[in-house]
C-alpha cells in the first residue's frame, strides 16, 4: 500500500509524528536504519522541561508540547514512566540566584508556573539536598518520561490502532523529486516507497536526510554524557538541576560545559547529567567528564558521595546554529517536512512537533506559528 | 591449600586463596544470594565477568558489590542482599 507519509526516524520525534499523523487519518510508514530509539532518543534522559526555556518561540513550543505530553500519557496505553514530577532549579551563589529569579519572572509572563524557594525551604522539596545552596525556583510543570519506552509504545499504538507500518533496520538511500521539485518517493535498502510526503525526523542525522532531498539544513552534533547510579531507595523527588544549566544550553562555546542535572527514575537508578561539548561524532568516553559530572552532582546532593556508578551513556544532541528546531514544510522541496534539530529538548518538544507536522500535512489550522522554526530560514545562507 | 575465612550472613566459611566471592559460594552449592527489588526473584551469577550486575551482594556493609569479580579477603562479612540493599 502506498503511504500518504513516510517518516524517517523511529526516535521519539518520529514516533510522535507517526502517532499524530496516523490519528489524523493518514497512512503512515516509519523507516529507521537502526532499531526504535537507537540514535538520538536513546542517548537522552527524557526531559519534558519548560523551566530551561527563555521566553520566545521555543518556550511557546515547550508549553504546547508539555500539554500534549500530558494528554499523550493517557493515550499511549503502555507504561512509559511519564511523571509530572516538577523541576527544582537551584543556585549555589546569591548572584546566580538573583539571575535565576529574574529569569523565572520573565518566564512567568509567558505562562510558566515558577515559585521561588528560599534556601531554608529547599529541603521541604528535596530532603537530601545540600544545605549550602542559596535558594532555587520550583517549576511544577516540568515532567519526565522514559523516552525509549515512550517511542516504542507510541509506534506500537500507531500500528495497532491506525495500521501504521514501522520498518526498522531499513536505510534511506535517496529521496526522489519530480520535475517541479515535489517529493515523489523514498528509495530504501528494501526498495522504493512512493509517497507525497516525507518527514525528516532523523535527529542528529537530519542534515544528511535533508541533503538526500537536495536541501541544506545545518544540523550539528553536540556530545553529552549521562551517569547512571546503582538502584537506590527513593532519594530524589524532582528533576533537580543547577541554574547554570540554562546558560550552558544557550552557550555557543565549543569547549566542555557541565552542570548538575540530577533525577531519580522508576527503576531506582539516579541519572546524572549533563555535559555538552562539540567534538563532532566522536563517542569516546572522557573520564574528565565523568569526574566533573559526579562532583557537581555531589555538590547538590551530598548523599550521592557514597553511591556507586553502574555505567555511563551518551550520544549527540542535534542543534542548529540558532538553537531552534526545524519544524514544518520545506518550501525548497514541496512534500518534504522537517522535524529535527531539537538539541537536548527533543523528547520534551516531540509531542507538539508531531501535532504540528500532522497539521501541516492535513492542512488543519496550526496550533503554533511555525515561522521561527521554518527550514526557509537557511535558504539565504546557502543557495 | 591455604584458605581464607569469611562469613555469609554470620555463618563461618572458607574460600580458596584468590577465589572470588561468587566462586566460593557456588563451590558450596549456593547458587543464589540476592533477590530483585521489584519481584523478589532470586539472582546469582549470570555473566560472571562484571558486566551484568546480577550477582550483587553486600560486602562489609557496602551493598551492590559484584560477587563475580571481588576476591574474598580474610574476615570478610558477606551478606545476602534483598532489593537495593539499603
Amino acid at each position: 500500500m502506498r503511504p500518504d507519509v513516510v517518516i524517517i526516524g523511529a526516535g521519539i520525534v518520529g514516533a510522535c509524528c507517526a502517532w499524530s499523523c496516523a490519528r489524523a487519518g493518514l497512512a503512515v510508514t516509519v523507516i529507521d536504519r537502526g532499531p526504535v530509539a537507537g540514535g538520538t532518543t536513546g542517548a537522552g534522559e527524557g526531559n519534558i522541561l519548560v523551566s530551561d526555556k527563555e521566553p520566545g518561540p521555543e518556550l511557546d513550543l515547550a508549553l504546547l508540547s508539555r500539554a500534549a505530553w500530558a494528554a499523550l500519557g493517557d493515550e499511549i496505553g503502555g507504561p512509559c514512566e511519564l511523571d509530572a514530577k516538577g523541576g527544582l532549579v537551584v543556585a549555589a551563589r546569591q548572584e546566580t540566584l538573583d539571575h535565576l529569579i529574574s529569569f523565572a519572572e520573565s518566564q512567568r509572563a509567558h505562562g510558566v508556573i515558577a515559585e521561588h524557594v528560599a534556601a531554608a525551604d529547599l529541603s521541604q522539596h528535596e530532603p537530601h539536598i545540600s544545605p549550602d545552596l542559596a535558594g532555587g525556583v520550583y517549576y511544577p510543570q516540568d515532567m519526565q518520561v522514559q523516552p525509549m519506552l515512550a517511542a516504542a509504545h507510541l509506534l506500537d499504538a500507531a500500528r495497532r490502532q491506525y495500521g501504521a507500518r514501522v520498518m526498522t533496520n531499513v536505510e534511506v538511500l535517496g529521496i526522489d523529486r519530480d520535475a517541479e521539485g515535489s517529493v515523489t518517493g523514498v528509495r530504501t535498502s528494501q526498495g522504493v516507497i512512493d509517497t507525497r510526503y516525507v518527514v525528516n525526523a532523523a535527529g542528529t542525522w537530519g542534515g544528511e536526510i535533508a541533503a538526500l532531498a537536495g536541501v541544506h539544513v545545518p544540523i550539528l552534533p553536540r556530545r553529552g554524557f549521562i551517569l547512571v547510579t546503582e538502584p537506590l531507595p527513593p532519594l530524589i523527588r524532582h528533576k533537580v538541576y543547577a541554574a547554570d544549566y540554562v546558560a550552558n544550553v544557550a552557550s555557543d562555546s565549543a569547549g566542555l560545559e557541565t552542570s548538575a542535572v540530577v533525577e531519580g527514575t522508576h527503576s531506582g537508578t539516579v541519572l546524572i547529567g549533563a555535559s555538552r561539548e562539540r567534538v563532532g561524532f566522536d563517542r569516546t568516553l572522557d573520564w574528565k567528564v565523568v569526574q566533573r559530572l559526579a562532583a557537581q552532582a555531589i555538590e547538590v546532593f551530598p548523599v550521592l558521595a557514597d553511591v556507586s556508578l553502574l555505567r555511563t551513556y551518551g550520544g549527540f544532541r542535534p542543534y542548529c546554529p540558532d538553537h531552534l528546531p526545524v519544524i514544518g514544510p520545506d518550501p525548497r522541496a514541496p512534500g518534504l517536512l522537517h522535524a529535527c534539530g531539537h538539541e537536548g529538548a527533543g523528547v520534551g518538544l516531540a509531542a507538539a512537533t508531531g501535532d504540528l507536522i500532522a497539521q501541516s500535512i492535513t492542512g488543519a489550522p496550526s496550533s503554533l506559528d511555525l515561522s521561527a522554526f521554518s527550514p526557509a530560514r537557511f535558504e539565504a545562507a546557502h543557495v | 591449600m591455604s584458605d581464607v575465612p569469611f562469613t555469609l550472613d554470620g555463618e563461618p566459611m572458607r574460600a580458596a586463596a584468590d577465589q572470588t566471592i561468587a566462586a566460593a559460594l557456588m563451590e558450596r552449592g549456593i547458587m543464589s544470594w540476592r533477590t530483585t527489588r521489584f519481584d523478589e526473584r532470586p539472582r546469582g551469577i549470570l555473566c560472571g565477568i562484571g558486566v551484568c550486575y546480577d550477582c550483587l551482594i553486600t560486602l562489609n556493609g557496602q551493598p551492590n558489590v559484584r560477587a563475580c569479580i571481588t576476591r574474598v579477603e580474610s574476615g570478610d562479612d558477606v551478606r545476602r542482599q534483598d532489593g537495593v540493599g539499603r
